[in-house]
């Protein structure tokens, strides 16, 4: 997981109230469902970068336990505030593999790219399927919050695929062969 | 799983004659077994609709056969082909073709009162049908006084009532939320999995994931099918990973 969401997601449950690292974790592993579990030093890395960035203050040492109590400031409110907000942006990451992958393949000559998204057509839709099976049982086995992170996974699935249509819509009106490099 | 419910072999079909001949389906063949469900999809003008009307005998084929129950649909007469229609197949129809004079619920019980079930039975399994798609409360309204979703729901009810074994649906989902498109598959992969045999057309992956298999039509042929299904085995650090969705996890 991104260090992005970690440093936000530890921020806001201080905006509920002053917490030590090791209850900041177990907080933060309770409310994502035990998905995203966090090792200790992840948390203090990240609590000290907060720190660093003026989000956080670590309360005067450490108690007779060895632990210290971090509480978020101002200008940490500000940011989880404006965390709530606003939308988290997918369409800005420039690492998705598999875009690059494609963009590479309708551009390069030799590559079969009808090809290509069939097959990821053809894997992404597999996966579709086993997750609608999970969530089937997690349905019947009345676990929401599973329920949930499920659908999560099962809408970024199917956007893959709805994407992929596309593009090989694209295709098949324009196809791209070496004739557009040559044009350039 | 031996047991066949529906089987579709080598159809071709063409619509039209002449110059107007379009040839929807060439060479086409897909067994569907009890208990399984089987999504279509494919481009728009690929034959999706086209093969769903020959697996409902609603057509015939140019060439080939369809045989459901065992039972050819190429041999039968048409009288005999509405008949096993009538007893085997239940059906949900692109544009729905519901009966605008008809309430909701006689809708839904009208292939019922059909085979011979009687009014007061088949009214009390129409409203359950409602109820399992979630519009019991509007059994008694006709079809011009709800909402295009609701409409859809009354068909889909109306192609699952009843002992039919052969379920085919044909963009069931399309006026539909996420949320409620779900329960109304749900539905009909309970009928599945109690043992009826389903194809399912969609444009939507997320409702094609219902399905045991997913074959995909272009230009009257099936170009591709979905393998086998794997349930994702999630260790933490790859659900991780794909909630991140390639952040920097
Ligand atoms: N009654 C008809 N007469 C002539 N041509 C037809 C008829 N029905 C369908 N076609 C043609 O047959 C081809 C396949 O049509 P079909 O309706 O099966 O496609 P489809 O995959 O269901 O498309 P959509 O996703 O748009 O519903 C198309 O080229 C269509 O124009
Ligand atoms: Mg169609």
């Amino acid at each position: 997981m991104s260090a992005q969401a970690v440093r936000r997601g530890l921020l806001a449950l201080l905006a509920k109230e002053p917490m030590y690292g090791a209850r900041l974790r177990s907080e933060f592993e309770q409310a994502t469902g035990g998905t995203w579990p966090l090792n200790v030093g992840q948390v203090y890395t990240t609590l000290n970068r907060l720190e660093r960035d003026g989000l956080v203050v670590g309360g005067g040492g450490a108690d007779d336990e060895g632990r210290i109590l971090y509480a978020i400031t101002e200008a940490g409110h500000a940011e989880v505030d404006h965390w709530w907000s606003s939308p988290i942006d997918h369409a800005s990451d420039p690492r998705d593999e598999l875009a690059i992958k494609i963009a590479l393949a309708v551009t390069l000559p030799g590559v079969n790219a009808t090809g290509l998204l069939q097959a990821q057509r053809r894997s992404t839709l597999s996966h579709l399927q086993g997750l609608n099976r999970l969530k089937r049982r997690a349905s019947s086995e009345g676990d929401q919050a599973w329920q949930l992170v499920l659908d999560r996974l099962l809408f970024a699935a199917e956007a893959e695929v709805r994407w992929v249509d596309h593009v090989d819509a694209l295709l098949s009106v324009h196809p791209l062969p070496a004739a557009r490099k040559e044009s350039r | 799983m031996s047991d066949v419910v529906l089987e579709i072999a080598h159809v071709t079909h063409v619509h039209g004659t002449g110059a107007a001949e379009v040839r929807a389906l060439a060479g086409v063949s897909l067994t569907v077994h009890a208990g399984e469900l089987v999504a279509v999809m494919g481009p728009s003008g690929s034959g999706k609709s086209s093969l769903l009307a020959l697996a409902g005998g609603l057509d015939v084929p140019t060439s080939g056969d369809v045989v459901i129950e065992g039972r050819s649909l190429a041999r039968a007469s048409a009288r005999e082909r509405a008949a096993m229609r009538r007893r085997h197949v239940g059906y949900v129809f692109q544009d729905l073709n519901l009966v605008p004079s008809l309430t909701a619920a006689e809708n839904v019980a009208l292939p019922l009162e059909l085979d011979g079930v009687r009014t007061r039975d088949a009214r009390a399994q129409a409203v359950a049908a409602l109820e399992g798609v979630g519009i019991e409360g509007l059994a008694d309204r006709f079809p011009d006084d709800m909402s295009g979703g609701q409409q859809q729901r009354v068909a889909i009810a109306r192609a699952l009532v009843g002992p039919r074994r052969i379920l085919l649906a044909d963009e069931p989902t399309g006026a539909l939320d996420t949320a409620t498109g779900d329960v109304v598959l749900g539905v009909l992969r309970s009928r599945i999995d109690d043992g009826a045999a389903g194809v399912l057309v969609t444009h939507e992956p997320r409702h094609a994931a219902w399905a045991d298999r997913v074959v995909f039509l272009r230009d009257g042929m099936i170009v591709d099918e979905s393998g086998d299904v794997v349930e994702p085995v999630f260790t933490d650090q790859v659900l991780a990973a794909e909630l991140a969705g390639g952040d920097d996890a």
